[in-house]
């Protein structure tokens, strides 16, 4: 009854998804406002109702409806309620769902602002809003049904949605349940937040294209899409960010990104997203290079649905992919058309986006932005061309080769070094004008400051040169940051008579959006405080331990102390050491690497044990290859310093994008308290 | 003295580039390798049947029979580089973190660097002509008169001050 | 001209795209097809190739020593290569994938394997026969097409002989 109604509700969403495309495109084309107003609605629709769609799924994994294949694919007796519930996208046909229920959660969250002032813009918005549904729901209902049951004809078990002649359902007694690997925390939160980046796209994606296709060539496009735009970019980095947080947690190579084929298709919309983002501020401020925002936008948007073809359609080979499946080549289609489609309006609409573009110096800030775009966009198309060329290989040579990390960090760690060089300077540079001794007189101070970046490094007996100028520049980019915050504050204190703390709250609040620029980037600064301190400084080692003996790395010690074995009650066996890390014979921390093996599905996997300081991390997993017992257990041990700013960056991003996107007050006229009229 | 800090922000680009560039080089083992030495050459290596997972973090049972094969012929004083050639040669070129360069692969490695040569060529020239924009010729008025001011009409003028107002609400 | 070049560019990744997938839903050599040509080397050292056998039924098989499904399969092949080897014209040729040599022998001397088997060199057979997974076995008749794919192993003696006796007279 309930897959019923899920099916029901999923293949009502797909007709009124038609009908919207269908309604708006007649509307705009015979300028009646009512069929217009109709595809509105039904835009508005598609969400409660995919909203039952995925609620029937969900019910169905919680009530244990192994009848319905996927249910027996993804979930099992065993598993606990929030991974019952997180299975709904543990498999292709039910993350394909959620995925359709996000793009139509956004398309319908725009049609909730007053449409008044932008009548013209509406039409297309739904049209491509809703075309680009309509694709994901037919995959869902023709493709990869997530409520196709187990029927049983005569001797044979066949997968149907409706009933067979002479069928009858069967439901086995129990599923597979879901990959152990994906049994933690991080599988709640990862996939949701890497759909909602992705997905959040489409919204300045069909503002772009309707503001194309009616030939409009003003930004106003970029004004409606901007929260949506920082949100977009904000959920993608989590996105990445949680991706690596829970390799770095579980997978136990100790590290957080693997340069896998599918964690490069997410990182590239995000590398031309983040491209986007400035592009938009340099038309936003000084109305020149009005072509690139719209390219890139166009640029990411299709990177998105790129990325997610990679992933699903079998062309990749990654941890990631999914099982084998039908859906390539209507996606492929799809993709030709998209693609196609941007393509064609952006040519046809070029010259109406020639826009003055005038550069009066290097050093500027819109040159300084525009050399970190082609940056970006340099990096990006590298990353692109190492997903491809194994295919290319094949295609040509007939050897398969794998592009692996050496190949991606020889172009991601100069670029990453020329973009904390510009991020040096551009807190600094005005736009449109640099004076050469002004901007001196304010890189001075930092710079005698980021000194300390290589004085303390080889005083601490570091001698990696790459290693030294790194740490050299974050510490530049932050003695910058913070001397210029400084100075601003001071500068409102000598206008107005206020507290350092108020003056500190006003100057965040008249210009909230350069200060939240500012703390977005140095959270960016701290992330690559981290990456450096793991890529260039990890350290690792390997032993096998009976009860009481040690492992030394770095200057740390670690003693294997005991090891407790237990059930759980969610079908697992636990194999846990207790082990203790010392640093100069005194116990720092007691630490817990475990083995945890899942009866249902035969699988092992295991969680380190992590001691975790600003300075470094002290990683501990067990080999579970080998035997894990009292008269010994294999230890793998990393060495990872300065790991927690990478995390400690997340949060600070997060807390840059909500200052960013902090409602405001209308505007009013803003009165100094000492002015005085003469 | 633009051109100065230019070429100095190009330098210190380009060395950093070039010191990044510096490969990592192995060693040869004497006798008794210990999990360390094997998974020194194991990261460098992929698990040839499983996706994208590196030799030392492979759990299955082929895997662990390969970090065998390295203990072994580290034992035998095998270098690193020998250790991968055998390697290449029993189960293909796909064990390797990189394509080998060799005939077609040259042009994976080539590609990058056209990529940023051309880009920043590019940039280079879009930048010079933006220092320097050539004055617009269709501004050239042929007539030289100004032109004529258009007269609005009431209608015309509401319309301007409803869209003003609604501006200043948005 | 820029535009040319874009479009170009469009067009190209469409169609390697296009490529690229239809590659990779392709199954393995299927049945009728002309069996491709390979070079066997066995871990005694003799060369085997395909165009050798031209004339013969071929009984191609893919194994690995790590491969647990392949292990009920192994003593059926055994006896089926005994029960036709007085005939000449029916050869049994085992390919060991991405394996290593110690195990790979120790399998064969677990299961008493005595025709010629040998490590695929450069998995460039495998990638030949577009093999999935192991087990993998490919009937190759006297005109070198293939006639049966066994994806998994066989399930008795009797299925081996199934599909071998049809080619024969």
């Amino acid at each position: 009854m309930v897959a019923e109604i899920g099916f029901g509700s999923l293949f009502v969403s797909l007709i009124v998804s038609i009908y919207g495309v269908i309604a708006a495109l007649y509307g705009t084309s015979n300028h009646q406002k009512k069929w217009i107003l109709s595809a509105q609605q039904a835009m508005r629709l598609v969400f409660p109702l995919l909203t039952i769609t995925v609620g029937s799924l969900i019910y169905l994994l919680i009530n244990n409806n192994f009848e319905v294949v996927y249910v027996s694919k993804v979930s099992s007796l065993s598993m606990p309620l929030y991974l019952k519930i997180t299975a709904l996208w543990g498999g292709q046909s039910g993350s394909l769902l959620f995925w359709s229920w996000l793009l139509a959660g956004f398309t319908s969250a725009v049609t909730i602002k007053k449409w008044d002032r932008d009548q013209d813009l509406l039409p297309w918005v739904i049209v491509v809003g809703l075309g680009t549904l309509t694709f994901f729901l037919v995959l869902n209902t023709f493709f990869e049904n997530p409520f196709v049951r187990y029927w049983q004809v005569n001797q044979d078990i066949v997968q149907s949605f409706s009933q067979p002649a002479g069928g009858f359902i069967i439901g086995p007694r129990n599923g597979s349940g879901l990959n152990p690997l994906l049994r933690h925390p991080g599988m709640v939160i990862h996939p949701p937040m890497q759909y909602l980046g992705f997905v959040a796209f489409i919204v300045p994606y069909a503002y772009a294209m309707a503001s194309l296709i009616i030939g409009r060539s003003d930004d106003r496009w970029i004004q409606l899409s901007r929260r949506w735009t920082l949100w977009a970019w904000l959920f993608l980095s989590l996105g990445l960010i949680l991706g690596a947080r829970w390799a770095y947690d579980v997978l136990g190579w100790g590290g957080y990104w693997g340069w896998d084929p599918v964690e490069i298709s997410a990182l590239m919309p995000w590398l031309s997203g983040t491209a986007f983002l400035h592009a938009v501020l340099i038309q936003e401020k000084r109305g020149m290079f009005k072509q690139w925002p719209i390219v890139l936008i166009i640029l990411t948007y299709n990177l998105v649905i790129f990325g997610t073809f990679l992933t699903r359609s079998g062309l990749l080979s990654s941890v990631h992919s999914f099982a084998r499946s039908t859906i390539g080549p209507i996606f492929l289609v799809f993709i030709a058309l998209t693609f196609i489609a941007s393509f064609w309006l952006l040519s046809s609409r070029w010259d109406k986006f020639k826009s003055r573009q005038e550069l009066t110096s290097f050093f500027s800030k819109e040159a300084l932005i525009l050399i970190s775009i082609v940056l970006l966009m340099g990096m990006l198309a590298t990353t692109f061309w190492g997903v491809i060329f194994p295919n290319i290989s094949e295609l040509i040579t007939g050897a398969k080769v794998t592009v692996g990390p050496p190949f991606y960090e020889r172009v991601a760690a100069p670029i990453l070094g020329g973009i904390l060089t510009i991020m040096v300077i551009c807190p600094l540079a005005i736009w449109s004008y640099v004076s050469f001794k002004h901007l001196g007189k304010l890189l001075w101070k930092p710079f005698i400051v980021s000194l300390l970046g290589i004085v303390l490094p080889i005083l601490g007996g570091l001698t990696k040169v790459p290693a030294v100028i790194a740490f050299w520049l974050v510490a530049f980019v932050l003695a910058v940051n913070g001397f210029e915050f400084v100075r601003r504050t001071r500068l409102r204190r000598k206008t107005e008579s206020e507290s350092f703390l108020e003056a500190v709250f006003r100057v965040f609040q008249r210009n909230k959006r350069s200060y939240a620029a500012m703390i977005i980037h140095v959270g960016i600064v701290f992330m690559a405080l981290g990456i450096i301190g793991i890529e260039f400084f990890q350290t690792e080692t390997q032993g096998t331990l009976a009860e009481g003996q040690e492992l030394q790395l770095a200057s740390y010690t670690m003693e294997y102390e005991e090891l407790q074995i237990f059930d759980t009650p969610d079908a697992r066996n636990v194999a846990r050491a207790v082990v203790l890390v010392k640093k100069d014979g005194e116990v720092l921390d007691e630490i817990y690497p475990r083995r945890d093996f899942y009866y249902d599905s035969n699988q092992p996997v295991t969680i380190p044990g992590v001691r975790s300081t600003l300075v470094d991390d002290f990683y501990v997993i067990l080999v579970d290859w080998k035997a894990v017992t009292s008269e010994g257990a294999t230890f793998k041990v990393y060495h990872n310093p300065l790991v927690k700013w990478l995390w400690i960056g997340a949060w600070v991003i997060i807390f840059g994008v909500v200052v960013a996107t902090w409602p405001e007050k209308k505007s009013s006229m803003a009165v100094s308290k000492n002015a005085r009229p003469k | 003295m633009i051109q100065k800090t230019n070429r100095l922000l190009w330098w210190v680009l380009s060395i950093a580039l070039l010191i990044s560039l510096i490969p990592v080089t192995g060693y040869a083992q004497g006798s008794d390798p210990t999990d360390d030495d094997v998974n020194a050459v194991a990261k460098q290596l992929y698990c040839p049947v499983c996706e994208n997972i590196p030799l030392d973090a492979c759990g299955t049972t082929a895997c662990e029979q390969w970090r065998g094969i390295i203990r072994d012929k580290l034992a035998e004083g095998w270098t690193d580089d020998e250790i991968k050639t055998y390697f290449v040669n029993q189960y293909g070129d796909r064990v390797l973190a990189e394509p080998p360069r060799r005939g077609f692969n040259w042009i994976v490695y080539l590609v990058p660097v056209v990529i940023f040569a051309g880009g920043g060529y590019l940039f280079y020239r879009g930048f010079q002509q933006w220092r320097s924009p050539e004055p617009d010729r269709n501004l050239r008025n042929k007539d030289k008169t100004t032109p004529k001011p258009v007269k609005l009409s009431e209608d015309d003028i509401n319309r301007v001050e409803e869209e003003l107002r609604k501006r200043s609400q948005g | 001209m820029k535009k040319i070049l874009l479009w170009g560019g469009l067009a190209v990744l469409l169609v390697f795209l296009s490529i690229g997938l239809y590659r990779s839903q392709q199954g393995q050599v299927g049945k009728g097809e002309k069996a491709p040509e390979f070079e066997l080397i066995s871990f005694s050292g003799e060369t085997h190739r395909l165009a050798d056998y031209h004339g013969s039924v071929v009984i191609l098989n893919f194994w690995a020593s790590w491969c647990e499904s392949c292990k009920p399969e192994a003593k059926d092949l055994e006896y089926a290569y005994q029960y036709y080897l007085n005939r000449g014209d029916v050869i049994f040729l085992g390919v060991d994938y991405v394996d290593t040599e110690p195990e790979a022998l120790g399998y064969l001397e677990e299961f008493g394997i005595t025709y010629p088997n040998g490590p695929d060199l450069r998995t460039e057979i495998s990638q030949a026969y577009r093999v999935r997974g192991v087990p993998e076995t490919f009937i190759i008749d006297q005109n070198g097409i293939i006639s049966h794919v066994q994806i998994g192993p066989y399930s008795s003696f009797e299925h081996i002989k199934s599909t071998i006796d049809p080619l024969l007279d």
